[in-house]
């Protein structure tokens, strides 16, 4: 029976469920110190002085350190030049939060003792933490040596405003993206111990190899002393890919101190030191004719960066301009970005990554000429899709050659699940009703960029390469182990990779174990993000298993005498096929395999491992059609989700459990984004105004809904699975339907268009005529 | 730079730092500690019992990570200090128990239905949700169980997985407790 495809529960769960997982925080080794950082209090500064003489004398601290200490090191890796982040501030803050000190205690009660007691002494500089505040003629650049808060342009190469001006009809919206928190509930850590034997890092962190290439050049010791371990991690959603300051000097102080130091951030560090996503604005002009066919398309990206520019940070605008057409054919599309540095915690990878940003805006710009149009939004949807027979489709970006989908049928099957004529039917007969709630809904025929990548694709964020690793070893009893260098945080590569390797060696599913996260074990690795986990890396498991396979027919067929042509594999044995009885067990195969004598002469001991490193010719691009019903209350303005319907298709699915749970979290995290999360900075001070979980809102279950799960399948042709990667399909797919639904139920109040998050406030402004 | 040349001085932190004993239950052991006053419950439960199932995710009593049952009630550990719980019976997730292959119905229920992913909010989670359950009844219905919950954060899952967990070890009822 292929488990491929089938419901099978998760290798994770025993340990997950009894306490028996190891986050970092909960490693204590003996003598392990505690560090915290000293931040700013300041959103942009000079810093005139720091006095240590009081948190030295704190009874339980051991040390404490500022930026002199650190001059022999490098800036934090990945910057531009001259708008590199520094481990600690150094003579500016340019950010509320920014590390600008060190203590290290006995434990974290004596070492926020001493937190409290280091003096700063600021000078203040003007603040900028918006992107106009921060583009303004007169601005002060927060990098000198930049000279411009503008970190990078791309410009585009023509207006288009010759296109737009021959449609029947032109529009023009401008949609902000706001800044989100990626709130793992495990906020980030670190554990150092630098012995005579070489370094060990501890680390919350999606790529372990990654770092440790990058952590021995910042400590300019040979990799082969340099270890880092991923071991369980607490969720990462992107916000785990960053260079944060402490993964960088918790060895140094380790090496200093001659003891283990552990860094744990409370979630109020978190909240202003963890990278934040998002953080767009968009400047779109769409023109369409009488039929709702869109013609032309111009977006004008701004992304703020936050005070530093992150690598990843740094691509956001890129995947998002790459997607901006989203699922439709339109004849002209233009697209443009900038990048911004702000007095704001820094920008990075948030679930989704710059496509959430892009399917928001073509959702949104769709809808909007639905409205102009008098068209259903559906209607102009069925329009202007990508027919299923034009993949492989090129856009508008050389880059981007979507490979395959149906937006047509995952957009009828959607409707079919929401019921949408009633629904529309309700609608119709509620409005002016003024006893009930106003419906609305909303549609959003999503699509995202995912299985990265090709060649090329992760190099640009820095990354050794793009290419997944996979190991798999057959110990002489005949069970396995598959080392992946995609290290998880949640999405349950142990069960998924022993499903595929499962089918592929026949081996047991009990039989087989999935390492990760260690790179002493794990020959090298990229990591996990951009949903990447089963098209990549579950990929690098089947071709190694496959190759592994082969290799073991050819030494059952020795043992049994028989041609390895004859041989199938299945419940651990190999079967010579046509003659029942006659078999070997993967057991006595894998046994001979390390005997010399027991093996054919041209094989030799040890050959059933492969090691691999699987490519992929292109990126893989789930897609979906998701639909959203609510009611706002009319007194109010609360906005409640009746109905979420989610259409995914992400390709071949290799365990439905698991791929539904992939979907609603993404689809939570969406809906947050739509309705309850932002990050609010004060606009004068700069002083972040949500820098807690009282005041930042991640929903509860009492906030969301229950979801209705569809699917769709077209496979992807360009990995040997067929599959496209599940990670962020909600977070991309969700946030339109909400807000298109929002808009569609205050259409009588002729609103056109709302920001996120769409607060009771804010809609309840809009119902009103008040300005938000 | 280190503090050994420098000589110390008096702090203000006599009172925080005073000593006192804690005595506890936890998991059906009894534990005796000297603590400083100021040690939270989820501290002393993770750093000097080394029971680290308890998670620590917020430090505003949102998150729900560091949920046990005290005298058979959820509380959140770290808004207790150790010392209010001087004498009191805890159970943390390392406690659990039952008879699904040693599992307790509400962990069986969450392995069945996928009720959790990375992990980290999961040992809060139950914890939770077995008071929940202790509190209201097997009855319960997928609202209370979604307004039972709402002082526990869970960010990968969206929630629904969860609810159907409880409800799956609302229908699985343990021999004793029923």
């Amino acid at each position: 029976m292929s488990l491929v495809g089938a419901k099978v529960l998760r290798k994770e769960d025993p340990r997950l469920l009894t306490g028996s997982g190891q986050f970092v925080d909960d490693l204590s080794p003996t003598g392990c110190l505690f560090a915290s950082f000293v931040t700013s209090s300041e959103a942009h500064a000079h810093i005139t002085a720091i006095d240590v003489r009081e948190a030295l004398a704190t009874e339980g601290v051991v040390a404490v350190y500022t930026a002199a200490d650190f001059a022999d090191y490098p800036d934090v890796p990945g910057g531009l030049p001259d708008l590199e982040r520094p481990v600690l501030a150094r003579n500016t803050v340019r950010f509320v939060g920014e590390p600008v000190a060190i203590v290290v205690a006995q434990d974290r009660y004596c070492a926020a003792d001493g937190v409290q007691a280091v003096l700063v002494d600021y000078e203040p500089l003007p603040v900028m933490t918006t992107i106009a505040s921060a583009t303004a003629p007169d601005a002060m650049a927060l990098h000198a040596a930049h000279g411009s808060n503008v970190a990078t342009i791309v410009p585009m190469l023509d207006d288009l405003e010759r296109e737009l001006d021959r449609c029947d009809q032109r529009a023009s919206l401008h949609v902000v993206n706001q800044r989100c928190a990626a709130v793992p509930i495990e906020p980030v850590a670190c554990l150092a111990d630098w012995t005579p034997s070489g370094l060990t890092l501890w680390a919350t962190f999606q790529a372990p190899h990654h770092l440790r290439n990058y952590l021995a050049t910042f400590l300019d010791v040979p990799q082969s002393r340099c270890r880092v371990i991923a071991p369980d991690v607490g969720g990462g959603f992107g916000a785990k890919i960053v260079w944060y300051p402490e993964l960088f000097v918790a060895p140094l102080l380790s090496k200093w101190l001659r003891r283990p130091v552990k860094f744990a951030q409370t979630r109020s560090e978190a909240m202003v030191q963890m990278s934040a996503g998002r953080d767009q604005e968009h400047d779109i002009d769409v023109g369409f004719d009488r039929d709702g066919r869109i013609k032309a398309l111009r977006v004008v990206v701004s992304q703020n960066l936050g005070a530093y520019p992150d690598p990843t940070g740094l691509g956001l605008a890129v995947l998002t301009t790459w997607m901006a057409a989203g699922a439709y054919r339109i004849a002209d599309v233009q697209t443009s970005y900038r990048t911004v540095t702000t007095n704001t915690t820094p920008v990075a990878a948030y679930r989704g990554a710059g496509r959430p940003e892009a399917s928001y805006s073509i959702e949104r710009i769709v809808d909007l000429v639905a409205r102009r149009t008098g068209l259903d939004p559906a209607e102009v949807r069925r329009k202007n899709f990508i027919p299923p027979s034009a993949f492989p489709y090129e856009t508008h970006n050389e880059a981007v050659v979507y490979d395959s989908a149906d937006f047509p049928k995952a957009l009828s099957e959607c409707q079919r699940l929401m019921d949408y004529d009633a629904v529309r039917a309700e609608q119709a007969a509620r409005r002016n009703d003024l006893s009930k709630p106003l419906l609305g809904i909303g549609l959003s025929c999503w699509l995202e960029i995912a299985g990265f990548g090709p060649n090329g694709s992760l190099e640009g964020f820095g990354h050794l390469a793009s290419w997944e690793s996979a190991q798999v070893r057959i110990q002489p009893d005949g069970s396995a182990i598959i080392f992946s260098g995609s290290s998880p945080h949640g999405q349950g590569h142990e069960t998924v990779f022993a499903q595929i390797a499962s089918d592929e060696l026949g081996i047991s599913f009990d039989r087989i174990e999935v390492r990760t996260g260690d790179t002493a074990t794990v020959l090298q690795g990229i990591g996990t993000m951009g949903s990447r986990g089963v098209p990549t890396s579950g990929s690098a498991v089947k071709v190694a298993s496959a190759r592994v396979l082969d290799r073991a027919k050819k030494i059952a067929a020795h043992l049994l005498e028989a041609s390895e042509h004859d041989l199938e594999v299945a419940d651990d044995a190999f079967n010579v096929r046509g003659s029942p009885g006659k078999k070997v067990g993967w057991s006595e195969v894998a046994w001979a395999s390390f005997q010399p004598l027991s093996i054919p002469p041209e094989m030799q001991a040890g050959s059933l491992e492969e090691r691999l490193f699987q490519e992929s010719p292109n990126f893989s691009y789930p897609s979906g059609a998701y639909g959203c019903v609510v009611e706002i209350d009319r007194d109010t303005g609360k906005v409640t989700i009746r109905d979420m319907v989610i259409v995914d298709d992400c390709g071949v699915v290799i365990n439905p459990l698991l791929a539904e749970g992939q979907v609603h979290g993404g689809v939570a995290q969406g809906i947050a984004q739509a309705l309850f999360e932002q990050i609010v900075y004060e606009p004068d001070g700069g002083q972040p105004i949500t820098a807690n979980l009282m005041d930042y809102l991640v929903p509860s279950s009492a906030d969301l809904p229950d979801f209705v799960a569809g699917r769709i399948e077209t496979p992807c042709p360009n990995n040997p699975l067929g599959a496209k990667g599940i990670g962020e399909s909600g977070a991309v797919g969700a946030p339109p339907a909400v807000i298109n639904a929002v808009v569609d139920a205050l259409a009588e109040f002729g609103v056109e268009h709302i920001d996120m998050p769409a607060t009771p406030e804010k809609v309840w402004a809009l119902m009103n005529g008040a300005r938000t | 730079m280190t503090n050994e040349a420098i000589p110390a001085t008096s702090t203000s932190m006599t009172a925080l730092r005073r000593k006192v004993a804690v005595r506890l239950t936890v998991n059906g052991q009894r534990s005796e500690h000297t603590v400083d006053a100021r040690t939270l419950l989820v501290h002393h439960i993770r750093d000097n019992l080394r029971l680290t199932g308890t998670h620590v995710g917020c430090d505003t009593s949102n998150c729900g990570a560091c949920t046990v049952l005290l005298d058979g009630e959820s509380v959140k550990s770290c808004t207790l200090l150790a010392v209010q719980a001087d004498g009191g019976d805890i159970a943390t997730v390392e406690g659990l128990s039952g008879p699904h292959d040693g599992y307790s119905a509400m962990q069986e229920g969450f392995r069945q239905c996928h009720g959790l992913q990375c992990g980290f909010c999961t040992p809060g989670m139950l914890m939770a949700a077995t008071g929940l359950l202790a509190e209201r009844g097997l009855d319960i219905t997928e609202r209370e169980i979604r307004e039972g919950l709402e002082g526990n954060l869970c960010r990968c899952t969206g929630y629904e997985m969860i609810v159907r967990s409880v409800r799956w070890a609302a229908e699985h009822p343990e021999p004793d407790a029923s």
